[in-house]
């Protein structure tokens, strides 16, 4: 047996990595779930972003939950009836002249967002902030025929946290490029499996040329800090070596950007840090497969390639029994339809709140050169009469423009969780997907092995006809065997890691939905709190005109 | 026929009268729009009921049927006998087919019929004008025949001489070589002329966008309805006690559906169509302004040949010739009608001055209606959905309380 005493080590080594990769990330995934579920105190937080408006908002709303009339909170106390309309500041309310800049909107924006839907920041506890940066373009260094060589963006990442795993309050900036991005995804996807990871930002298929462009730079930057605040958030990938290589490790980013054949083979099981602080470029063999084992390599890569990451595609042919879990996949991909849909309905809304504020603007300009005219041209007093009830008109139906678009910039911010979710679906489907393939390997060697077992029953079975063995036969029945036991240890391998994918499958599952619901309903809120507000301010405005012009009033009572 | 000076002050008003029946009323409503005929030729017809204590008319209460070409008939006739009187504009033909027959546009133009009518009837001149005896009380054979008559082969003779005269004056300016049309150069006329033609411009302008007001708050509307759809089938799906918070969710956001579309009908008729009815108006101000022009052109190139034939009669007179009897009875003809032409069109420019001012009253007072009723009800909307959306929080709050 050629290798044979080498397999053992380190099939040993293997099994040990597993299983502390394994309690590691057990202990992992239950000290950040423990730490969740500290819920009687305001101080849980899960979110790391504590003033972006962008990102989703934080899981536990907590304002008044202890006590019942919130004692001093922000005005946005919900139990009496209050004036939504003051918590929500703008600058153009009634005492504004008319002017044409709509700037001074955006900073309160974050301000008043960040009133009503952030617990006060004394109750964090732990945080870790990222931000994206200062997109520059840099020079492919290498020895490239082409002259002048080809170029590409990098990207500041400032990472500010006071977790000890990044070693206690500190700040650090590395610069990434967006290959390195693909890479920490494809690491983490291998790490995680059965993980709802979230997806990151889509490669772009267009040329370069565009690649450069401003907007096509910024919408990158956005996209990318989403990405990383998500997995920042993320209870256990937050503490995940590959997240730290990432936004700490300075100059190039240590983390392979191929996998070896037999990493995949065996599911993942391999443990990371070993490839991390190795080489980067020397393909690290960690175990050295049986000869017999090449079958199984070409065996798994197909396998691999044909597991597709979609809900009803035809798939190999994994046996699912799992009634639970079929009824939980058809749920999922339910509720995944639904929020595509309410996502497209939400967009239609934006939409035509915009398009109401636009021509309530549009009114109130015509009514404004109406009035100018007839002051100008004013020959009677009625004229200049109606002249001033149009301007009372026209005055309010900007104002009214104004707040119909600034309630639909806090709409987008609200709604837009909708699509955010769609996003986090998706990391779902990753993860029942992992659980598919993890199974179909098992599977695949539960077969294999019996398939084995039976060339070797009826080598036996003819090699017992020859009168003193027969002994080329014998030597192959003897290879079986040695390939039969390794399969039969990867089997073992196998149904483990699926066992764990199962339970990290189940988890995360529980802490997505309790998380989805939680934001959902912070959604709602957010949603419905502007809304009045800006109902509110509107009809302050239009009851002023109302009262301007009260004596037109003919109604009969 | 002319309408006598003297005019009477008659009351009018959209519903039935409360004043004592010894003050003269005169009020008129169209009502009750019903399609009648077949396939092209198929069309609407109205109630319209008068009630009145005038002697004029034949009793208390009257009920004819009318379509909306008689009421262009009448129109077209005040229009030829009170120059210088803004006749109030009707509503326009539909030029789209199928539109013709939308409930909507029957109610804005019956409303609009009904506008038009009333302020005629309270129009201190124009009130007493048998036409619009004939129209509010004539049988329906009576009034096809009048109707057919105006729009038929059958010219009265006045108009005819109309005509002759208005190609007489286009040939003799170009004998005459007359590049520029006759025109008043009052400073006060210019003004008034410029404004008006520059007030359609702005008043178009804002009714086009009162319009896609319309529109806006149609679309909001609508797409709330989806929204609050989409919404509850996310509920659906989705476990409590978010589930439950989103089916409330969608169902404010149906509720409201409903408000805006009821909304935007009311900013049509009140607020929208007085635009509309605004600018066409100052359109029909426009047509007057023609008429006056007309009626200066003549007054003047009778005024001219007058003299000119005066001119030639002095010549005659001294030279004695036999052509004198005849020379003096043509100068006679002539200068009578120039001081008809004359009287016309002195007629206009008084009649035009009373009505600029009555016509900067009326729209004063109308569109601070139209305003304060606009107004009303965007606060009304707005109030609505602010009461809407805050009865869902105590829930939102008592879930979000629970979820952890």
């Amino acid at each position: 047996m050629m290798g044979s005493e080498d397999d053992q080590e380190s099939k040993v080594k293997m099994e040990t990595l597993f299983l502390r990769e394994e309690s590691n990330s057990n202990s992992n995934y239950r000290s950040a779930m423990s730490t969740l579920s500290d819920s009687r105190h305001p101080s849980i937080v899960v979110t790391p972003a504590d003033s972006d408006p962008l990102f989703a908002p934080p899981s536990y709303y907590n304002e008044s939950r202890s006590k019942p009339n919130g004692g001093n909170r922000d005005s946005s106390s919900y139990l009496e009836p209050p004036s939504y309309a003051d918590v929500i500041f703008s600058p153009f309310d009634d005492n504004s002249e008319i002017n044409g800049s709509d700037d001074g909107g955006s900073s309160l924006h974050s301000q008043s967002s960040d009133s009503l839907s952030r617990s006060p920041s004394s109750l964090t506890s732990d945080y870790i902030k990222i931000t994206v940066s200062s997109p520059q373009k840099e020079q492919e260094s290498t020895n490239s025929m082409i002259p002048g060589g080809t170029t590409y963006v990098t990207y500041q990442i400032t990472t500010r946290t006071n977790l000890s795993e990044y070693g206690g309050g500190s700040e650090f900036s590395v610069r990434r490029r967006f290959r390195d991005v693909v890479t920490l995804a494809d690491r983490l996807a291998e790490s995680y499996r059965g993980f709802c990871i979230p997806p990151r930002p889509d490669k772009s298929v267009v040329e370069s040329q565009v690649m450069q462009k401003q907007e096509f730079v910024e919408q990158r930057r956005v996209a990318l800090e989403k990405y990383l605040r998500r997995l920042a958030s993320h209870p256990v990938i937050r503490n995940s070596d590959e997240l730290k290589v990432f936004l700490q490790a300075q100059g190039k980013l240590p983390l392979a950007t191929s996998v070896d054949v037999a990493s995949r083979m065996l599911d993942g099981a391999v443990k990371l840090p070993k490839q991390l602080f190795g080489e980067a470029s020397s393909s690290v063999e960690v175990v050295q497969p049986a000869r017999g084992g090449r079958d199984f390599l070409r065996l798994f890569k197909e396998l691999r390639q044909s597991v597709s990451n979609d809900w009803g595609g035809p798939k190999p042919a994994v046996v699912e029994e799992d009634k639970e879990f079929l009824e939980k996949k058809e749920k999922m991909y339910d509720l995944e339809q639904q929020i595509i849909n309410a996502s497209q309905q939400a967009e239609s809304l934006v939409k035509a709140q915009q398009d109401m504020g636009e021509t309530m603007g549009e009114l109130g300009l015509a009514f404004i050169k109406l009035t100018k005219f007839e002051n100008e041209e004013a020959v009677f007093n009625s004229q200049r009469a109606r002249a001033n009830d149009m301007k009372n008109l026209a005055t309010s139906a900007v104002k009214a423009s104004r707040f119909y678009r600034e309630l639909n910039s806090q709409t987008v911010k609200h709604l837009d969780t909708l699509h955010d979710y769609l996003g986090l679906m998706m990391a779902v489907q990753g993860a029942f997907a992992d659980r598919s393939s993890a199974l179909l390997t098992v599977q695949t060697l539960l077969s294999e092995i019996s398939s084995l077992e039976g060339r070797a029953e009826k080598l036996e079975a003819a090699s017992s006809k020859v009168f003193g063995g027969d002994k080329s036969r014998i030597k192959k029945i003897e290879e079986l065997k040695e390939t039969i036991k390794v399969t039969e240890d990867s089997k073992n391998v196998a149904i483990r890691e699926y066992e764990q994918i199962k339970e990290n499958n189940w988890c995360e599952v529980e802490r997505l939905d309790r998380e989805r619901r939680a934001d959902f309903l912070n959604m709602m809120k957010g949603f419905v709190v502007s809304q009045v507000g800006y109902a509110e301010k509107i009809a302050n405005v239009w009851t002023k005109v109302a009262e301007e012009t009260s004596q037109y009033n003919r109604e009969s009572s | 026929m002319e309408s006598t000076e003297q005019t009477r002050s008659i009351s009018g008003s959209m519903q039935s009268p409360r004043s004592p029946s010894s003050l003269p009323y005169l009020s008129v409503s169209v009502t009750d729009p019903v399609k009648l005929g077949n396939g092209v030729q198929a069309y609407i017809s109205y109630r319209v009921i008068t009630k009145t204590n005038l002697p004029e008319y034949q009793g208390p209460e009257k009920i004819v049927i009318r379509r909306y070409s008689d009421f262009v008939w009448l129109r077209d006739r005040l229009f030829e006998k009170y120059k210088g009187i803004f006749i109030p504009p009707l509503p326009e033909k539909s030029a789209v087919e199928k539109f013709r027959f939308s409930a909507e546009f029957i109610e804005m133009r019956r409303a609009a019929l009904d506008i038009f009518v009333n302020r005629i009837a309270l129009h201190p001149e124009v009130q007493q004008s048998e036409d619009l005896r004939t129209f509010l009380q004539a049988d329906e054979e009576t009034m096809d025949r009048f109707r057919f008559q105006e729009t038929g082969i059958f010219k009265k003779p006045a108009d005819l001489m109309q005509m002759f005269r208005d190609v007489q004056s286009k040939v003799s300016d170009a004998v005459l070589g007359k590049e520029k049309p006759v025109e008043e150069t009052t400073a006060a006329y210019e003004k008034l002329k410029h404004y008006i033609y520059e007030l359609e411009n702005h008043l178009a302008e804002a009714q086009k966008h009162a319009y896609r007001l319309v529109k806006r708050h149609r679309e909001l509307g609508q797409s709330l309805l989806d929204f609050g759809k989409a919404v509850k089938l996310l509920g659906a799906c989705e476990g409590e006690p978010t589930g439950k918070a989103f089916s409330d969710l969608g169902t404010k956001s149906e509720l409201l559906s409903i408000k805006l579309q009821k909304e935007a009908q009311q900013v049509l008729m009140n607020f929208e169509e007085p635009l509309k009815d605004y600018v066409r108006y100052v359109q029909s101000i426009k047509a007057t302004i023609a008429e006056r022009g007309t009626a200066f052109k003549q007054h003047c190139e009778l005024a001219e040949t007058t003299k000119l034939k005066e001119i030639n009669l002095d010549k005659l007179m001294l030279t004695r010739s036999d052509k004198v009897g005849e020379a003096e009875i043509e100068y006679r003809e002539i200068k009578a009608e120039s001081e008809v032409a004359t009287r016309r069109f002195e007629r206009i420019v008084t009649r035009m001055e009373e009505e600029i001012v009555r016509f900067q009253e009326q729209k004063t007072e109308e569109m601070g209606v139209a305003f304060h009723q606009f107004a009303k009800g965007q606060a009304r909307l707005a109030n609505s959905i602010a009461d809407a959306w805050r009865s869902l929080l105590p829930k939102l709050e008592a879930s979000s309380a629970v979820q952890i």
